[in-house]
């Protein structure tokens, strides 16, 4: 059993959805990033997406693109990425690494050599947003023979005949794309959500993920009563950026953010809100 | 090369051999498959082809002049020199072959906003016009350097209705344009259609903007026939994205005896880094939505390009051009930004014609190529743009004040 499916098993018996937060790597430096990551974990934490900076973020909105900009500005590259990952796993051996970026990187590194590396440093999963299942048969079989699951997105726009597509690629999780815009938009409908994971649950019996759109712990709260998993960036981007370089205080208020959503998604879970799976 | 059906590329998925393909995020996918169906419908729609036809001939002003270039062709001792007038056109370049297209495309699916990416500002100001005449709602991106450099074509598109975002994040260039158009696109894409401008971006946008563009090079091949009774033996464009030249080449490609080469842009040379020449100087990623040529560093991040025009200052280039590169069908190179500039001059002067600062890096090359021919054989030159929107960056090169 890989360490998602293992931390989706035990999380499914405690009737707890998942809280994913995404931090770009190397923001505000490469050496705040892996603290920061126990940092999370220890505030509640499930899983962990780490950003991989990238110089032309498309389907990202201002605050990551910012991210991705200080990051860059000490070279934070891919390879430096999967370091971090293996650092992480020095001490965590349990808590589940996702990287989320673009493909020119894995691609200027090398599929192959990307999922040895990326193998050898203990990562989870890879979803590169502008890699549609159409064209990832070639860096897919490499994934699986690593042991490193290809998650993939569904959107609001996608097409029933799409989602089965999608639903046979993807391992690990389906990351639902909650709202059509870039990361970090404003307008996330739970009500239309709740009925659109319905629907997906008839092609995937994967946990099905939420992002795009989670800003604080009462919407964290929404999308834990109906999702498996609640993916939050932007909400927790913003602190590096409001820290202005001060890499402590910028772990620290995530952590806070983070111990509030857990809390909040913890009770709507426990105060009988009905359970998803 | 000979046994190569030109027609099959790309193919159904929209590669030109590894190059191309559809490298956006989910969300898109939907958009894409329903551009693509109105596309392959409407192109081969005898209502939909008369309707464009008809609006290249009475908007654009269609079919333009191979013009013959005697007295250049003549001071070279080379090649006869002809220049494919697409400066002539409505709103001075070939991007309006383009625009017109993807406006009854966008109308077709009942769209009622448009965006558009724009670095020198030609494709905004040939989509801002199709905009207004359909009386559709207009958004276009440019790099916040690029609208300094090209006031005048930013000041146009206001005139013609158009909102303009000078875009801040990342180099502040064409490449930022297009990825805070992506931004919109994915935000507004059930009433908004994306019109971008070159053979880029994720399938259908390569094949279906070459198909728009591929006029000048039908026209061109007619035009040639008729004034001399046979084919050109070699034809000349410039490359950023590669619109003008792809509408150049692409009815010639089967047309062996014809060589082709396109000029990119080598900035202050291909030796210092500081160029916009992937095809020259880069090698294959994934950008835009595309996989091509690319300007990158070891770690995959897209590097700040250089060139004295803002339309060739972009780090990729449509696939099928880098397709072409790899079987060899079309050469590539590069002219430096003096050059570039020796060509303006040289053109203004002796033809009586401005040309744009991308269009200048073609002339520059045949002013090389056209001396190392016969005076029996012939060159095509696309003249892609004119140059009124460069005086200012040409004056402040020379140290002049307007």
């Amino acid at each position: 059993m890989s360490r998602i499916e293992q931390r989706f098993a035990e999380l499914r018996e405690q009737n707890r959805a998942a809280l994913i937060p995404y931090v770009t790597a190397g923001d505000p430096e490469p050496g705040a990033t892996v603290p920061l990551m126990h940092a999370l974990v220890a505030a509640g934490a499930d899983l962990i997406e780490l950003g991989v900076p990238f110089s032309d973020p498309m389907a990202d909105g201002p605050v990551i693109q910012k991210a991705c900009e200080r990051a860059l500005r000490f070279g934070t590259g891919l390879r430096d990425v999967l370091g971090m990952v293996a650092e992480f796993r020095k001490t965590d051996s349990r808590t589940p690494v996702v990287l989320m970026g673009y493909l020119n990187p894995v691609e200027r590194m090398g599929y192959e050599a990307f999922a040895s590396s990326a193998r050898a440093a203990g990562l989870d999963g890879l979803l590169t947003v502008d890699l549609p299942p159409e064209e990832s048969e070639d860096v897919v079989g490499l994934l699986e023979s690593a042991g490193i699951d290809p998650i993939f997105l569904v959107a609001p726009t996608t097409s029933e005949k799409r989602i089965d597509h999608v639903a046979r690629a993807a391992r690990g999780f389906v990351y639902y794309v909650s709202l059509k815009g870039v990361t970090g938009s404003q307008s996330l409908d739970t009500s239309a959500l709740a009925e659109r994971l319905e629907g997906l649950r008839r092609h995937t019996g994967l946990p099905l993920g939420v992002g795009f759109g989670v800003r604080d712990a009462r919407t964290a709260a929404q999308v834990a009563a109906v999702a498996d998993a609640v993916v939050v960036g932007s909400a927790i981007v913003r602190l590096a950026e409001d820290h202005d370089g001060d890499a402590d205080g910028f772990a620290r208020a995530a952590a806070a953010v983070v111990r509030e959503m857990r809390d909040a998604m913890d009770a709507a879970r426990s105060t009988g809100v009905a359970a998803s799976v | 090369m000979s046994k190569i059906d030109w027609a099959a590329f790309p193919d159904a998925r929209g590669h030109f051999g590894p190059y191309g393909g559809r490298f956006v995020s989910e969300t898109l996918m939907g958009a894409l498959d329903e551009l693509q169906a109105v596309y392959e419908q409407y192109m081969g729609d005898p209502d939909f082809m008369a309707e464009l036809d008809h609006d290249l001939k009475q908007f654009v002003g269609r079919p333009n002049p191979l013009y013959h270039a005697e007295r250049l062709s003549r001071e070279l001792g080379g090649a006869q020199i002809y220049l494919k007038r697409e400066d002539l056109n409505h709103t001075g370049a070939h991007k309006v072959n383009n625009t017109i297209g993807q406006a009854l495309l966008a109308k077709r699916l009942g769209k009622t906003r448009i965006i558009a990416e724009t670095g020198a500002g030609q494709h905004g100001v040939a989509t801002a016009t199709v905009a207004a005449r359909l009386g559709l709602e207009c958004v276009i991106y440019m790099g916040e350097e690029d609208t300094r450099r090209q006031t005048p074509n930013v000041y146009r598109m206001r005139l013609l209705g158009a909102e303009v975002v000078a875009v801040k994040s990342g180099t502040r260039t064409l490449k930022d344009a297009l990825n805070e158009a992506m931004r919109d696109w994915v935000t507004n894409v059930d009433d908004t259609f994306y019109i971008i401008g070159t053979v880029a971006g994720p399938h259908p946008y390569p094949a279906m903007v070459r198909d728009f563009q591929a006029v000048i090079g039908r026209e061109a091949r007619e035009q040639h026939l008729e004034m001399t009774g046979r084919l050109p033996d070699a034809l000349v464009a410039c490359v950023g994205g590669g619109s003008n030249a792809i509408g150049l080449f692409h009815p010639f490609l089967a047309d062996e005896s014809v060589e082709m080469i396109g000029v990119e842009a080598g900035g202050e040379g291909v030796e210092t880094g500081r160029h916009s020449a992937p095809l020259c100087a880069g090698q294959p990623g994934v950008l835009h939505g595309n996989r091509t040529y690319l300007m990158e560093d070891e770690n995959g991040q897209i590097i700040g390009t250089h060139s004295v025009s803002a339309g060739l200052d972009y780090p990729g280039v449509g696939p099928e051009h880098a397709w072409l590169k790899d079987i060899g069908r079309v050469r590539y190179v590069s002219v430096t930004d003096d050059q570039a500039l020796a060509g303006f001059h040289r053109l203004t002067r002796t033809e009586g014609i401005i040309p744009a600062l991308e269009t200048s890096h073609a002339v520059a090359h045949v002013l090389e190529l056209a001396p190392q021919m016969r005076p029996d054989q012939s060159i095509v030159m696309n003249l892609s743009g004119r140059g009124d929107k460069d005086l200012n960056t040409v004056a402040e090169r020379e140290g002049i004040t307007l």
